[in-house]
């Protein structure tokens, strides 16, 4: 995905559209992503016979039906390790994984942790509606402590699980929020992870309507959005509210609101660095409602070598005039002849 | 007839001035502790022996800690080989020699020595404390118990000390030089040449060649040894087999099917991808796959069984020929993926190397008690093709039969090898490219008339079309798929119908098998059926019965399922039918639901082998007996 081959026809959104028709429930935020995903496809002219969505199970993960490029709807949890087979079979494809708070988090945590940390060049969409869409509505690894779902009706005694710290944690070489209503920078942050030579892990915010509507009230609402949200822009200061009359500096080692008058903010603002060290991030992913706003935007984005370069320098490294002799290899170092 | 020693095999020993006995066939089996060098001091008399023209078959036996306490009966490590100047089949039921490094490996392997055979003891280590960790209240080389035996007590340590005395090498050293003493000896008894061991000595420590010199004195000490003392007599000879000409090599069973991966994805015309995790036994396949860069197999060791099957059904969607390997409880984990497999009909290949279960079991022993969990431990009706590999180098083209038959069918195809077969080895004739098979997957269309699920007429394959082929963009998955379009689909008729298409696909992969060879008469009094590794013993059994005159027959499987079309008619003309098993009779409850036949079985879990005798007397006992 880093290098997208241009095409003579150029694309619209409309042609990364299968025309299976969509069924999510009326105004779920999945068509919102839906249709981001399909425009900047579209926008950097990704060939659609070059590009594979994976998915696993959960409301999400219908996603590559309603995609006309190739795609794989695959099993709870695993959409992470197939797509790492069809990166290494093929590392010319753009391979998108399409997964959820409970596909990603619960059952494929272990997949999408391992993932992240080998750097292959998938991009990983994680839909988090924190709660079960898809079995109607019991808690998911990333609710908040304490929610009443039907599977927790004296509420959850669990602590949610962040998923941008998880993907810090495995040292994923590009992590971003974004909000599944927020257009505009949702649609930056998917091409900044479309570009990005390595994993890129973009965590959404996506109302569920039906079993857990309002979750993200605040970011997503237009009124109350720019007081809530931390727009996150490389070198630039933590600054936020609609009068940009707010920002985040440290102090005593803790993150604290700051206010002042709009267009002087204080020196001592942070500045955002996406290839800060982990604390910084850490300390971002920190920032929670009601004390903070949400950050939204590339948390973090580093250069690194990928596992399929690496898996690549290793056979290019090999290769020797006849080193890929099968019959030599069939023989190994002992034989003898019978006649 | 003749064996041409190649790649710097030839040489000649001293002339021996003892007398030599003739012999058609010896079982040896090495032991010690898990430290000593046993299966190294195993490999080398077995490459040696192979390259004097000797048929051969071997059997390592690991404990299933990597070091128990050294002297400890947990920490015993052995290697039998069976080697002759006719076939062989088997490594042997009962050694008729036993090498025993230490007190343990005596207590722990005596039992199995034939009455009558001979103990090579290392003397030095039957000392108290030896003695007491292999609970020994007595010292038995002393102690008259091995009365039924002929006893060769050597004092291996001092002899390799005193010939490496002007090395001046730490003592730890010299003492990881008495499995050359021993196996200098064996040599001298065997009439083998020290030239191969030598050269492989050479090139193994050619880094040190103070432990090369010490590795060479110590074997050569050995040989001399045995050629100067009054304690051995004389030595055996064993005439060179007939042996199909050709090149030979000696391989394992897991050596056997990551080459026949390899073979494949190259008859296949497409890369190898090879997705696995670690597990005992079957670890070796993806050891030896991660070492082929030059052949650019895509190795990857996934983070858990999961991953590593989810990890193959990615890359066989991306159109490379892919595989997976494991055990009993990682086939066990599998299990969801393999049923997606199934369903978004996709070639891929399992190699699951059975153990001792369930559970974690016995990792390291052989079992056949997997048959069952694949054939049907899946949810849904979710059929798959099953193959069984007969012998160690049988899993090489086994393992080509079942990539053949998964790209065919576009299916998951799964080989059933085990412990016994994966560790276990034996001379191979290594084939020419041109005499491997060729492979044949469905054609595809002309992109406007492509549909995912528009099957060929005659093998009901669906098309094989990988990401990056422009104008064939589609989807798969997990959820069942309208015929023909592969839009997800909750017809009731269509689930029917698609239900019926996959397993009637299976059915027809029925008529790639060929006839089943039946060794014997087609009809009589008895049929053995076997599969998997009971080949050699089964096949030795009914051979030495049927040479005495009795009626018996044998048929080996190497398809499961589907079974062999002429199976069920060769079925009805015995009067009994006998399966023998490393399990509690699961290949007998299939051909029973199959063919309605009262079929017997013959039933053995002790992370062990049949012996020959076992099946033998099972045989007779059946042939003796009135039905019913």
């Amino acid at each position: 995905m880093s290098q997208p081959t241009p095409e003579k026809k150029v694309l619209t959104r409309q042609d990364y559209a299968s025309g299976q028709s969509v069924r999510w429930c009326p105004g779920c935020g999945d068509f919102a992503i839906l249709a981001q995903v399909q425009k900047t496809l579209a926008a950097l002219n990704v060939p659609r016979e070059k590009t594979v969505f994976v998915s696993g199970i959960g409301c999400s993960s219908r996603f590559p039906y309603y995609m006309n490029t190739y795609g794989f709807h695959s099993i709870h949890g695993r959409a992470p390790a197939i797509a790492t087979g069809v990166k290494l079979a093929n590392p010319d494809l753009n391979v998108w994984v399409v997964t959820g708070d409970g596909d990603g988090l619960a059952i494929g945590g272990n997949h999408l942790n391992h993932t992240l940390r080998r750097n292959l060049n998938l991009k990983i969409l994680l839909f988090n509606n924190r709660i079960y869409g898809l079995t109607k509505g019991q808690y998911s690894p990333t609710s908040e402590k304490g929610k009443v779902t039907k599977s927790s009706p004296h509420g959850t005694i669990e602590t949610p699980v962040n998923a941008l710290r998880f993907a810090l944690a495995a040292e994923a070489t590009f992590v971003a929020r974004a909000v599944d209503t927020d257009l505009e920078s949702f649609s930056a942050t998917l091409e900044r992870a479309a570009r990005h030579n390595g994993v890129s892990f973009i965590e959404i915010y996506q109302n569920c309507v039906v079993f857990n509507d309002g979750a993200f009230y605040a970011v997503e609402d237009r009124a109350t959005r720019e007081d809530a949200l931390l727009r996150l822009e490389q070198g630039k200061p933590l600054i936020f509210g609609k009068n940009k009359d707010r920002g985040i500096r440290r102090k005593d080692g803790k993150a604290e609101v700051v206010s002042f008058e709009p267009g002087k903010p204080p020196a001592d603002l942070l500045v955002h660095d996406e290839r800060a060290l982990a604390d910084y991030q850490y300390m971002l992913t920190q920032l929670e409602p009601p004390d903070f706003p949400t950050p939204v935007g590339v948390f973090r984005s580093v250069e690194a070598q990928t596992y399929e370069a690496l898996m690549e320098d290793q056979f290019q490294a090999a290769q020797k005039p006849g080193a890929d002799d099968l019959e030599k290899l069939l023989a190994g170092a002992d034989t003898w002849t019978i006649d | 007839m003749s064996t041409q020693a190649k790649e710097g095999k030839s040489g000649k020993n001293p002339p021996s001035r003892k007398p030599v006995s003739e012999i058609d066939a010896v079982t040896i089996r090495f032991a010690g502790d898990s430290g000593d060098g046993v299966q190294l001091t195993g490999s080398q008399f077995t490459s040696t022996t192979a390259s004097a023209g000797n048929d051969l078959s071997t059997l390592p036996d690991y404990p299933a800690e990597i070091r128990a306490p050294a002297g400890t009966l947990a920490g015993v490590s052995g290697f039998q080989i069976q080697f002759s100047s006719k076939e062989v089949l088997t490594p042997g039921d009962r050694p008729q020699v036993l090498v025993a490094f230490n007190p343990a490996a005596l207590k722990v392997n005596l039992k199995a020595l034939e009455p009558g055979g001979i103990i090579i003891a290392n003397t030095d280590t039957f000392k108290p404390a030896n003695l007491q960790k292999a609970a020994y209240e007595k010292n038995p080389l002393e102690d008259g118990s091995l009365s039924g035996y002929r006893v060769i007590p050597i004092e291996m340590n001092t002899l390799t000390d005193r010939a490496l005395a002007e090395l001046q090498l730490p003592p730890k050293q010299v003492e990881r030089c008495k499995n050359f003493f021993a196996l200098g000896l064996m040599y001298w008894m065997y009439e083998r040449s020290l030239t191969p061991t030598e050269h492989w000595i050479r090139a193994k420590f050619k880094k040190d060649p103070k432990l090369v010199e010490a590795n060479l004195r110590a074997l050569q000490a050995g040989h001399a040894f045995a050629e100067t003392t009054e304690i051995f007599e004389h030595h055996y000879r064993v005439r060179k087999a007939p042996i199909r000409p050709g090149r030979y090599r000696n391989i394992t069973g897991n050596e056997a099917a990551a080459l026949g991966l390899v073979a494949a994805a190259k008859r296949a015309g497409r890369e190898l991808f090879y997705g696995s995790y670690p597990i005992t036994p079957a670890s070796e396949i993806l050891q030896v796959l991660s070492g082929l860069k030059a052949q650019r197999v895509k190795v990857f060791q996934a983070e858990d069984e999961i991953a590593a099957v989810c990890s193959t059904i990615g890359a066989s969607f991306a159109g490379a020929l892919a595989a997976t390997g494991t055990s009993g409880p990682g086939l066990a984990l599998k299990s969801e993926a393999l049923g997606l497999a199934v369903i978004a009909e996709l070639p891929l290949v399992v190699v699951n190397v059975q153990r001792g279960g369930p559970s974690t079991g016995l990792p390291t022993k052989t079992e056949q008690s997997d048959l069952l969990q694949i054939a049907f431990g899946r949810n849904g009706e979710s059929p798959l093709i099953i193959l069984a590999a007969a012998t160690p180098a049988d899993c090489f083209d086994m393992t080509m039969e079942a990539c053949r038959l998964a790209v065919k069918y576009m299916t998951p195809v799964c080989l059933l090898s085990d412990g016994y077969l994966a560790n276990g080895s034996e001379p191979w004739r290594i084939p020419k490219l041109e005499e491997l098979p060729a492979f044949e997957t469905a054609s595809i269309p002309e992109s406007a008339s492509f549909a995912p699920y528009r099957r060929d007429p005659k093998t009901l394959s669906r098309p094989w079309v990988a990401p990056g082929t422009a104008g064939y963009e589609h989807r798969i998955g997990g959820l069942e798929k309208q015929d023909v379009t592969g839009f997800v689909s909750y017809d009731p008729d269509n689930h029917q119908h698609m239900t019926q298409q996959r397993a009637e696909k299976i059915a027809r992969a029925a008529s790639d098998i060929p006839p089943t060879k039946i060794v014997g008469k087609d009809s009589g009094k008895l049929l053995v059926v076997g599969w998997g590794s009971t080949y050699g013993m089964i096949t030795s059994a009914v051979q030495e019965l049927q040479a005495a005159g009795e009626s018996v027959s044998s048929v080996h499987l190497r398809h499961i399922h589907p079974l062999p079309p002429d199976l069920g008619g060769i079925l009805k003309r015995f009067e009994r039918v006998l399966i023998p098993e490393l399990n509690l009779g699961q290949l007998q409850m299939i051909l029973r639901s199959q063919y309605m036949l009262p079929v017997e079985g013959l039933h053995k879990v002790k992370g062990q082998p049949f012996s020959v005798n076992e099946i033998r007397e099972r045989i007779i006992e059946i042939l003796r007996s009135k039905k019913g």
